[in-house]
């Protein structure tokens, strides 16, 4: 019976966050319209455009292999995955002891591994600089998310995130240094990770200065919603490490009953809106930044995390 | 050192050509006339050709003396001004393409507007029925270790005019850039040629849709020119709030979409928002938003509407109102500042070489502005500023934009405070004899040439020659050593015109 129910709660937070991931890139996009005094498109059109490419016709070039096509299948999955590993609502589910932080970062890099060599598979000189570009802001945007994982896995004393976010929510932690340093570090890696503003730009329409969009360029069809709808969840999943981690107020512990884990829902989609609106206030005030500058900026996301592990080994107080 | 008067002076003059004189002259004299230029004691403002004749246009930068050089070519050849000077490259390439003529000792005999798409060959010159398949076009190579070819265009992501571009890069930094244009080419010389005046003006307003009013502007000046026609002074002044109106709109959106091609879409929103109470203050004075075939040759067509004036000053007090904010923070916004200071510098002796007009040639240091060096009415008689800068990158392209807003918003004033009373156009009179004309007008990119030869009431032959030839092979100079990702940037602080070049 307890492992039905938890089945039942483990798979409504996939529903979850399955279903939340488009209306927060959704609301994103309106919040950042209306910023720059335009009325903006619907919340919903994400869910629309899924559904339209879904429904579109697959333009595949002669010479792709199994793996472009099979590509958009596997970072979905992966990411849906690791998004599933996080707590949202909740912590403790049936997957959250499966799995900790380090097989999130591993299955976040597995799909990314996919789809920057179906970037290279058609051969397009697009496909190549976006593939070459993401990979150079991976190769530093994982060492700093592993530092990051280890600061906070020091102070929690694991790496399980549930562990780590009953630990936060308690009243043992208090102000900490290396905590503060490890939030901005991790904000700036989803940044990037995300391809948003400064990094990359997930609007815009010049093809030369794309770096993720150029990567997905020759996708269309059912592939290319696999692959809107896994960046979509990406944002999602960042949003919620960041949430659970380091907000994890009214986050419900496991087996509280249906009303903890309905409070819990509901502080979830506030944090959601929140980090949502602060997202669209900063990508509407900055520019983004040359390719170039990209390992400065994660370069400063790896010292911090460095910084905030160093500092646990001075001192554990800090 | 020789003037342009001596060389005039080396030729056959010819009477019917005004305002500047014109010569034919003979070989030797023509590539006199090439070196000087390659020495960079002349610029050159345009080369163009006739069935068995090529014109060139020549100023003197210091004097702002202004003549037109002809060769007659029976044979078809002519010797080739690419080779010393080239800036002329493109123009020769093109002159082969329209008319049949050869530059001898070309260094480049590529075609550049002929696409292989016409099914003839030589369409304003002979006339040949094209054979088929044609050479594919051979791109410029750069060799070396670890170079990769990126192919750009002419269908690109966003919705911009077409155009190729061949980068060869090393990683991310640009080695080489090749340009390839005439996707756009709409034969308007040849239809032009037969075309009654009236016909001609609507024609050349439709060369580049955002510098209607420069084309316009500049085409009837230079009828006006080759038929001596006294424009009445309510017309020239109305013509000048045109042009600083297109101006303005430009100018306003330029700066918008150079900051969005950073990725800093506040800018464009709220530069689109002014662009836009420009366009409609034009639409509600003049009833065109671009203000589209208001000029015509021996006047306007149009007078400003009564409440036209309210809603242009209205515009106006609201751009004084906001603008200063938005440059304030494109001047306070470090991230923004980080991407356009110093990419792609053009130097001052390559804008000076190829006479770069415009914002391009004024960022680097070229003082050059048709409104005040050639200082045709009513503008000498306005107070205005020609705003120089020299660093050359993206950044003074951005300021010399946002000066020259401040500076139409200035003129628009005056204008309107004097706008003199009176009718708004002459007829022209016919005239049976063949006549030409040549007027430079300064449009926002830069200073567009129209010369024509009218006969009989009809036009001959006209040549409208976009201030875009001798800014784009810029481009391809200033992106060398810079990364591919600011290509955007670039190409938008340039801002040169597909339409216009290709025509």
């Amino acid at each position: 019976m307890v492992v039905i129910s938890d089945i039942i709660v483990q798979g409504l937070q996939m529903l979850l966050v399955l279903l939340m991931a488009p209306l927060l890139t959704g609301f994103v996009r309106k919040i950042k319209a209306r910023l720059l005094r335009r009325q903006g498109a619907s919340m919903f059109q994400p869910y629309r455009d899924l559904l339209r490419l879904l429904r579109k016709e697959v333009v595949l070039a002669d010479n792709a292999s199994w793996l472009f096509r099979v590509t958009p299948y596997l970072t979905f999955a992966a990411i849906w995955v690791a998004a599933a590993l996080v707590p949202t609502f909740a912590t403790g589910l049936l997957f959250n002891w499966t799995a900790d932080l380090i097989a999130i970062v591993a299955l976040l890099g597995s799909a990314r591994f996919f789809l920057a060599l179906a970037g290279m598979d058609v051969g397009t000189s697009f496909g190549g600089i976006g593939s070459s570009r993401e990979v150079m802001i991976a190769a530093l945007a994982e060492p700093a998310m592993l530092l990051i994982v280890f600061c906070m896995a020091l102070v929690a004393g694991s790496t399980q995130l549930s562990t780590v976010a009953n630990f936060m929510a308690s009243s043992y932690v208090g102000l900490r240094v290396s905590l503060g340093m490890a939030i901005i570090a991790l904000i700036m890696v989803a940044l990037a990770e995300n391809a948003r503003i400064p990094v990359d730009n997930p609007a815009t329409h010049l093809e030369l200065t794309m770096v993720h969009e150029a990567m997905v360029l020759e996708y269309s069809g059912r592939h290319l919603a696999m692959i809107e709808f896994g960046a979509f969840l990406k944002l999602l999943l960042y949003v919620s490490l960041i949430a659970c981690v380091f907000l994890p107020w009214n986050i419900a512990l496991f087996g509280t009953g249906p009303l903890a884990y309905a409070v819990g829902a509901g502080a979830y989609i506030v944090k959601l809106a929140v980090a949502g609106f602060l997202l669209a206030l900063f990508e509407t005030a900055t520019a983004k930044m040359r390719v170039f500058r990209v390992p400065q900026f994660l370069g400063a996301a790896l010292m911090l995390g460095l910084l905030g592990t160093l500092l646990l080994f001075v001192s554990r107080s800090f | 050192m020789p003037s342009l008067i001596d060389l005039m002076l080396e030729g056959r003059a010819v009477e019917q050509h005004r305002p500047w004189p014109r010569a034919v002259v003979d070989a030797a004299v023509w590539n006199f006339a090439a070196r000087e230029l390659a020495h960079g004691r002349w610029s050159l403002l345009g080369l163009w050709g006739e069935p068995t004749a090529v014109h060139m246009a020549i100023i003197d930068g210091q004097t702002a003396e202004i003549a037109v050089v002809s060769l007659d070519c029976p044979d078809r050849i002519y010797p080739s001004v690419g080779l010393h000077h080239p800036p002329a490259l493109r123009l020769e390439r093109s002159i082969r393409d329209l008319y049949g003529l050869s530059a001898e000792g070309l260094p480049d005999t590529r075609p550049w507007l002929d696409h292989d798409q016409w099914g003839v060959r030589f369409p304003l010159g002979g006339r040949i029925d094209a054979p088929p398949g044609a050479a594919p076009y051979r791109f410029l190579t750069a060799e070396g270790h670890g170079m990769h070819q990126i192919a750009v265009g002419p269908v690109h992501a966003g919705i911009i005019e077409p155009g190729h571009f061949r980068f060869t890069a090393s990683g991310e930094t640009v080695v080489r850039l090749e340009q390839r244009l005439g996707y756009t080419h709409k034969g308007i010389e040849g239809l032009m040629t037969g075309a009654s005046l009236e016909r001609a003006a609507k024609l050349a307003g439709r060369v580049s849709g955002d510098s209607t009013v420069a084309y316009a502007y500049a085409f009837s000046r230079a009828a006006e020119a080759a038929l001596q026609l006294v424009v009445p002074d309510r017309a020239v002044w109305l013509r000048a709030l045109l042009a600083e109106l297109e101006r303005l709109a430009n100018h306003l959106g330029d700066i918008g979409a150079i900051c969005n091609d950073a990725s800093f879409s506040l800018m464009q929103a709220h530069c689109s928002v002014l662009r836009e109470s420009v366009l409609r203050a034009s639409h509600s004075a003049f009833g065109h938003r671009l203000l589209r075939d208001v000029i015509v040759p021996g006047g306007v067509a149009r007078d400003i509407s009564e409440e036209g004036a309210e809603a242009i000053q209205a515009a106006l007090d609201n751009i004084r109102l906001r603008f200063p904010a938005l440059i304030e923070l494109y001047d306070n916004t470090a991230s923004l500042q980080d991407r356009t200071v110093d990419t792609g510098v053009l130097t001052s002796a390559l804008a000076r070489q190829y006479a770069a007009g415009g914002t391009v040639g004024r960022a680097s240091g070229r003082s050059f502005d048709a409104r005040r060096s050639l200082a045709y009415p009513p503008y000498d008689s306005l107070r205005f500023e020609i705003p120089v800068l020299t660093e050359g990158d993206v950044n003074a392209r951005v300021w010399i934009r946002v000066r020259e807003v401040e500076q139409s918003l200035a003129l628009i004033d005056q204008i309107l405070s004097r706008l003199p009373p009176g009718p708004l156009g002459t007829h022209a009179a016919h005239r049976r004899e063949p006549r030409e004309g040549m007027a430079i007008v300064e449009g926002f990119r830069g200073d567009v040439l129209v010369w024509l030869r009218v006969h009989d009431g009809l036009i001959e032959r006209c040549h409208l020659r976009d201030p875009s030839w001798f800014q784009w092979p810029l481009l391809e100079a200033v992106i060398e050593n810079n990364i591919v990702a600011d290509f955007p940037l670039c190409n938008k602080s340039f801002n040169c015109s597909y339409s216009g070049q290709d025509l």
